[in-house]
């Protein structure tokens, strides 16, 4: 717990971090961009989950271990994606979102 | 006696047939025709050992030649009683008929080795020739009505290949074609008829539908009646029909003159002296139900249906030019011979002489008819034509040939003192015994067939000098040997009791006293002789006498030269009236209506999906926003609205 800080403040930073990463996730078409944007989105979950464990319940631990499970899903999340995208350069010189729209119908 | 061994006669052609099927790449061309040999010489040799024992060492009851069951493997049962079963039947008629299969087709192998030699489909020849052995085999074995007909059908399958055998030539293709459907068309009323029996009296069995016994408790079991007959004359007829078409009797015979396209050992093995008899051998062992229902009305279709088939082939050959064709109608005369002598028969002692002259003739006619047929193959062979025409003067060339051909229609023709003379004259003392309107009409026969196989010898062998661009030489000794063998058994078996058998192949089993009736023989012979003599006349040397005949005769002679235009008849039904009339309007109906309602529900699937696939476009964000708003639609809907 943070002294003269409230749960408020602290799950309001989270949700705009969250539509944050939302928006950018939608808007951006470089591919990189988009992966960092769904970095923010998990960051706001993980950070809801060891907020809401240290003020609603100080005296378990389950939150902090569920948010070292998402950094290490989400690190090899980040690492698969990485080298879809690098693949994909390969093929077409671009990370533009707009190179892979030839998957349809 | 323990005849266990029984099981390998048929099994050993089945191996050799899967030996040379299998590895066909790799047995090249003297080889297979010499394990072909070899598996058919050990299976004769185990049925003349099988005769011997049967005949000589088995103890009689009463008089009476057991029925013995070496094996019966229970394989599908329905009811109790009812149950489809597989094993070897041994009675007088199969041992005699395991004697003339195997040693048909051993002859029909050896000389196959020379006659097929340099063809490239020898191993397959090989191969095809131990399936129809096998298949043949265990029909003739079958201990019930359903596995004769398994082995029926199976008979019918390799007797199709074998005459399509040349399957780039189209005249080929058809015939085997012609075959097949003629004889699957009246194997439906085999099966049947199968059915009837199988329904009506409760099972399959040869030894429970035979015994004269259980006749009563069959009938009080079927209520139905057709027109006045029991149910089990309706299921007799039909199957009847069935044999009807396996040996080629009118109105079924369109496709044994067109099965003589395949290899002249085919046309000796299957389509002379074999294959053909299924139907002889099937009434023959159904015999006392033909005789007992309905005072034998099943029996006198038989009777009928060979006489007039008889009669209609013996016309049909005089005219025609093709020497194999004109065998392959004596064949279907001689058969409507066999045919006739069993409906003539009939049951206790001295009556079943009819039953045992159709199964001896069976016999001789196997052994000359093949002789015949392998000799016209040694003819085709030298000159490499089928039609009378091209022939003439070959005794000159080939004087084996010349001999065994003489023989052999001398035999056929019931010249006193050959084989067929013997079978024919017995066949004439029981029609004469019991119908004199076949009598007569098989007495004409009898003088029918004298002079169109003489008419043959003589275009043949004597007539117009020929001039050939090749010299046509005797054939080879691997051909030659058979044709001997064949022509020395046409004229042995009448002579001596060497086939002490003859005299149990009755319907009772008890035996018979045979002897020749001096006045009929003389009848028989005389007519004979005077077709030989009628045919010494008009072909010794090339005459003016057939062809004024023929005019004479005009369209009469036209009629019967184009074969009484059945075929024409048939095509004009199936063409004309089954194909235009009836399956067209269903084919439209079926393509309309059927086809167009499903196409129509696909179309609609098809055009809907046009429309709707653009909402899958591949834009990853698009999908992401769809299912972001998704997610607080739902959110929504459960917090404010539930």
């Amino acid at each position: 717990m943070i002294a003269n800080v409230s749960i408020y403040e602290i799950l309001t930073l989270t949700t705009l971090l969250f539509f944050i990463g939302l928006y950018g996730f939608l808007t951006r078409k470089n591919l990189i961009t988009m992966l960092m944007s769904i970095e923010l989105l998990l960051n706001a979950s993980v950070i809801n989950f060891v907020v809401i464990n240290k003020y609603m319940f100080p005296e378990m631990l389950q939150g902090v271990y569920f948010s070292i499970f998402i950094i290490a899903v989400a690190a090899a999340e980040t690492a698969l994606a990485i080298s879809i995208i690098i693949n994909l350069y390969r093929l077409k010189v671009s990370v533009d979102v707009n190179e892979t729209e030839t998957m349809k119908y | 006696m323990n005849f266990s061994y029984t099981i390998l006669i048929p099994l050993i052609p089945f191996v050799v047939f899967l030996l040379l099927g299998l590895f066909y790449n790799r047995i090249k061309e003297p080889v297979s025709g010499w394990i072909g040999v070899a598996g058919l010489a050990v299976s004769a040799g185990l049925s003349y050992f099988t005769a011997y024992q049967y005949f000589y060492n088995t103890p009689k009851v009463d008089g009476v030649l057991q029925t013995l069951m070496p094996y019966k493997i229970n394989w599908m049962n329905f009811t109790d009683t009812l149950h489809i079963d597989m094993g070897i039947l041994l009675d007088p008629i199969s041992v005699m008929m395991l004697v003339v299969v195997t040693t048909i087709s051993l002859m029909a192998n050896i000389y196959s080795t020379g006659y097929m030699k340099g063809d490239r489909g020898f191993t397959r020849f090989f191969a095809f020739l131990s399936l129809f052995t096998f298949s043949m085999l265990g029909l003739v074995v079958a201990t019930n009505l359903f596995q004769i007909y398994i082995f029926w059908e199976l008979v019918g399958v390799s007797s199709f290949s074998l005459i399509g055998f040349y399957y780039d030539k189209p005249s080929a293709v058809a015939a085997a074609k012609k075959a097949f459907i003629v004889t699957r068309f009246a194997d439906f009323g085999f099966l049947v008829g199968i059915l009837l029996m199988g329904y009506y009296a409760g099972t399959f069995d040869f030894d429970i539908l035979n015994n004269p016994e259980n006749f009563a408790g069959f009938l009080t079991k079927s209520p139905q009646m057709f027109m006045g007959l029991s149910v089990f004359t309706t299921a007799l007829v039909l199957m009847f029909m069935g044999g009807a078409g396996k040996s080629a009797m009118f109105p079924l015979h369109i496709w044994l003159p067109d099965a003589m396209e395949g290899p002249t050992p085919v046309s000796a093995l299957i389509h002379a002296a074999t294959m053909v008899v299924a139907g002889v051998y099937l009434v023959a062992r159904m015999f006392p139900m033909f005789h007992f229902f309905d005072d034998g009305f099943p029996l006198h279709v038989v009777a009928w249906v060979g006489a007039i088939s008889s009669l209609f082939a013996a016309i049909i050959a005089l005219t025609q030019y093709d020497i194999k064709r004109v065998l392959a109608f004596s064949t279907m005369s001689q058969i409507g011979y066999m045919m006739l002598a069993l409906g003539v028969s009939g049951y206790d002692g001295h009556e079943g002489v009819g039953y045992m002259a159709s199964m001896w003739h069976l016999f001789t006619h196997a052994m000359f008819k093949a002789g015949l047929f392998l000799t016209a193959g040694s003819v085709i062979h030298a000159v490499h034509s089928n039609l009378m025409q091209d022939m003439g003067s070959l005794r000159k060339y080939m004087p084996y040939s010349n001999i065994v051909f003489l023989i052999t229609a001398l035999s056929i023709a019931g010249f006193p003192g050959f084989s067929g003379f013997f079978s024919k004259d017995e066949i004439l003392i029981a029609a004469f015994e019991h119908n004199k309107a076949i009598f007569y009409i098989t007495l004409l026969v009898a003088g029918m067939t004298a002079f169109y196989m003489f008419r043959l010898y003589f275009s043949i062998f004597w007539g117009k000098d020929t001039h050939y661009h090749h010299t046509p030489h005797e054939s080879p000794w691997s051909m030659l040997i058979p044709m001997l063998f064949l022509a020395i058994m046409s004229i042995i078996p009448g002579w001596t009791q060497i086939l002490p058998f003859t005299e149990w192949l009755t319907p009772d089993k008890k035996g018979i006293h045979w002897h020749l009736d001096p006045v009929m023989a003389t009848v028989a012979s005389s007519v004979g002789i005077l077709g030989i003599i009628i045919a010494y006349v008009f072909y010794k040397k090339p005459t003016e006498y057939p062809a004024k005949i023929s005019a004479a005769f005009g369209n009469l002679y036209r009629w019967v030269f184009n074969k009484f235009y059945i075929d024409e008849l048939y095509l004009f039904i199936t063409k004309k009236i089954i194909f235009q009339r009836i399956s067209t309007p269903f084919a439209w109906f079926d393509k309309k209506v059927v086809d167009g309602t499903m196409e129509g529900i696909g179309n609609k699937t098809a055009s809907l999906s046009n429309v709707i696939k653009g909402i899958q476009s591949g834009k990853v964000q698009d999908y992401a926003f769809a299912f972001i708003g998704g997610v607080i639609v739902l959110v929504i809907i459960v917090i404010y609205m539930l």
